[in-house]
């Protein structure tokens, strides 16, 4: 995974809540067996509108999605995560995220950002009156800066620092293969397996 | 102090705890379908890893496979590609596939628990946030995505983050004609989309007790519409005999363990929720939804709500956007919706139980003019038991579809698609815009009201029937 420390860029203002993963990248799309290729079917519904902020000239090229809350929610597709990075984000903000969705940013990179829903209503305000504002989010400070916004935001520690090292989760969880077997060896025997049907 | 049901089996399942980190988890069961694995296997075959536990894995094809004319080659090249990946994948890692064809194969949530590899208190994992479903036996059961795949088939773990527990106590019983369906999308209205986020649900009280296995699983499957992270039932006489002589569940000695241990998977008396819901059941009456996420649900007998009416900025904002899609205007009566298509089916509704219902509805009745109803069976082995019970004869003798297992009209990732514009009355679980293919527009319903919507041409429940002349043949 690609470490993430701090990033500055210009922000789309995304004026929706329920932004449900279905509407990230649509179901058709998930028949690719790759991790890339994604970004043409970021928000495919949407996007046929050419009114849709994401076609807006002025907001070309941003990398910063200021979204309504419960972002992400629906279907388990990492896709939505790969669609977004594809496309060409590096952190997305709203005031409430989906778990599942957010736990697939984070392993992939993506800065997903709690603040409160003032602070992205400002954020929004912000890109709207001026789309070549830039915006930076610091995960080593935790801190969203922009004009007139300074806002901390929490992430737990250990998830922040797998991200400011851009650590592979499987190689750390291997260094305990131990405990694994151990406990492996401690699992009772009425336990189902797949291959044994009696 | 005394622990919750979802307390007693994630510590159960706890490899490693240090302070400042996650849980590490052992996972019982890692279910595997075409869609979210391929990426997966390829990070194994990168950093030359193998699959940990062959024997704790397993893997269906439902999301991409068509539903007529299985027996010919797949005709959108995309689709089948996907499906040849997964069959090379599960034959180079040696993991048990059941593939288009296959007698034990259907929709991933289906197939587990029929297999009886869903049992009280174990971890299942899926690629597939409806991985809820299996909490309905008392297993911690939640959906994950693809970097949490490879990291399952790595280490047979997962690092957990901590969850709140919430509990979803439901007094009294169901009235006659109101579902598990009905319950859930009551609930999800009333907690939210995102009302669940961070909260293992456990369902409780009269009315779930009394809920059959089949109809747990429709209220944990859903759990994932209210953002929880999973939903859970406790196990008891009904779990137990669902489960007892089916081919993965224990035999002799280690029936009476496994049962020792699975009495003991109950909220103790003095554990406390991190928050509580009680919902009257009495109350309860057929839900339909009528926007665009599944909290957007109300009784049958009411209208189209006025966006103007809610005091949440982004709720109205939501709820004006909802209408403007599905073709909506304030104040429509439920009743007065007009459908073009039913779709019976699903991880959530697509059991025999369900087709049991809706085929209940249409005997002796006819799909009305210029409907399309199409009848979607879980799995190979529940289409079986229904044409053992003539219920596909009840089916096309109304004039539905009666078609083979898979997710199908759930998703449209296969050919069953809704086209722009078209209205359905479905028994699956998302409402989402182009969930059921692009411009299509969902309402979420239980089995009985599809079958109903699709004779009275309406969004109708079986005792609106009453009023709808029975055809006479001639």
């Amino acid at each position: 995974m690609e470490a993430f420390t701090t990033h500055t860029g210009r922000a789309v203002p995304l004026r929706r809540s329920n932004v449900d993963t279905d509407q990230i990248i649509p179901a058709h799309w998930l028949k690719k067996v790759t991790r890339d290729g994604f970004e043409d079917g970021l928000f495919e519904a949407w996007r046929k509108d050419p009114e849709f902020v994401l076609n807006r000239p002025e907001h070309r090229g941003a990398s910063v999605l200021i979204a309504g809350p419960d972002f992400g929610t629906g279907s388990s597709r990492e896709h939505a995560v790969w669609a977004l990075q594809n496309y060409g984000f590096k952190a997305v903000v709203s005031a409430r995220f989906a778990d599942i969705f957010r736990g697939n940013s984070l392993k992939n990179g993506l800065l997903t950002v709690m603040l409160p829903q003032e602070t992205v209503e400002e954020l929004w305000r912000l890109a709207e009156t001026d789309p070549t504002a830039e915006v930076t989010v610091d995960l080593v400070d935790r801190k969203v800066r922009a004009e007139g916004v300074d806002a901390g935001f929490d992430l737990d520690e250990n998830a922040r620092w797998r991200l400011l090292e851009g650590l592979d989760d499987i190689s750390i969880t291997l260094q305990n293969e131990d405990a694994i077997a151990a406990y492996e060896s401690r699992r009772p025997g009425y336990k189902p397996l797949t291959t044994q049907a009696v | 102090m005394g622990r919750t049901l979802a307390e007693k089996v994630w510590d159960d399942h706890v490899v490693r705890r240090v302070a400042g980190e996650p849980d590490l988890l052992y996972i019982d069961l890692h279910l595997l379908h075409e869609v979210t694995s391929p990426q997966a296997f390829d990070g194994l075959r990168k950093s030359g890893r193998r699959v940990r536990r062959t024997d704790l894995t397993i893997a269906t094809e439902d999301h991409n496979t068509p539903t007529l004319d299985i027996d010919k080659p797949i005709a959108d090249p995309v689709s089948r590609t996907q499906l040849e990946t997964l069959r090379k994948n599960c034959a180079e890692f040696d993991v048990r596939l059941h593939p288009l064809g296959d007698v034990e194969q259907g929709v991933v949530h289906v197939v587990g628990p029929q297999l009886g590899l869903t049992q009280p208190g174990t971890t299942v994992v899926c690629g597939d946030s409806h991985t809820s479903t299996h909490g309905a036996f008392g297993a911690l059961a939640f959906g994950i995505g693809t970097s949490q795949v490879e990291h399952v088939l790595a280490t047979q773990t997962l690092p957990m983050a901590p969850f709140r527990t919430m509990a979803v106590t439901v007094l009294g019983e169901l009235p006659e004609g109101v579902t598990a369906k009905d319950l859930i999308l009551a609930v999800i209205a009333r907690i939210g989309t995102g009302g669940g986020q961070g909260y293992v649900i456990e369902y409780r009280g009269e009315a779930i007790e009394k809920l059959s296995m089949e109809a747990r699983m429709t209220m944990c499957n859903m759990s994932i519409e209210a953002g929880a992270r999973a939903g859970m039932i406790a196990p008891d006489e009904t779990t137990f005999a669902y489960l007892k002589g089916r081919d993965h569940a224990p035999r002799g000695a280690d029936w009476d363990a496994a049962l020792d241990y699975w009495r003991t998977l109950r909220t103790d008396d003095d554990a406390v929720f991190d928050h509580e819901v009680v919902i009257d059941a009495r109350e309860l009456a057929p839900f339909v939804t009528w926007g665009t996420n599944p909290g957007q649900g109300l009784p049958l007998s009411g209208a189209v709500p006025d966006p103007a009416a809610f005091g949440d900025p982004s709720e109205r904002l939501a709820a004006e956007k909802a209408l403007e899609y599905m073709g909506l205007e304030p104040g429509q009566r439920l009743r007065d919706i007009a459908v073009d298509t039913v779709f019976v089916g699903s991880c959530t509704n697509g059991r025999i139980e369900d087709l049991r219902s809706a085929a209940a509805v249409l005997d002796g009745r006819r799909v009305a003019d210029g409907l399309r109803m199409l009848v979607v069976p879980g799995s190979v082995r529940v289409a079986l038991q229904a044409v053992e019970e003539g219920l596909d004869k009840v089916f096309t003798a109304a004039g539905a579809e009666w078609r083979h297992a898979g997710c199908s009209m759930c998703l449209g990732m296969n050919p069953d698609q809704l086209s722009p514009g078209e209205r359905c009355a479905s028994t699956s679980n998302r409402n989402f815009e182009g969930r059921q293919g692009k411009g299509g527009r969902t309402h979420l319903v239980s089995p009985q009201v599809a079958a109903a919507t699709a004779v009275a041409g309406h969004l109708a429940s079986p005792a609106d029937l009453a009023d709808v002349p029975t055809p006479v043949e001639v």
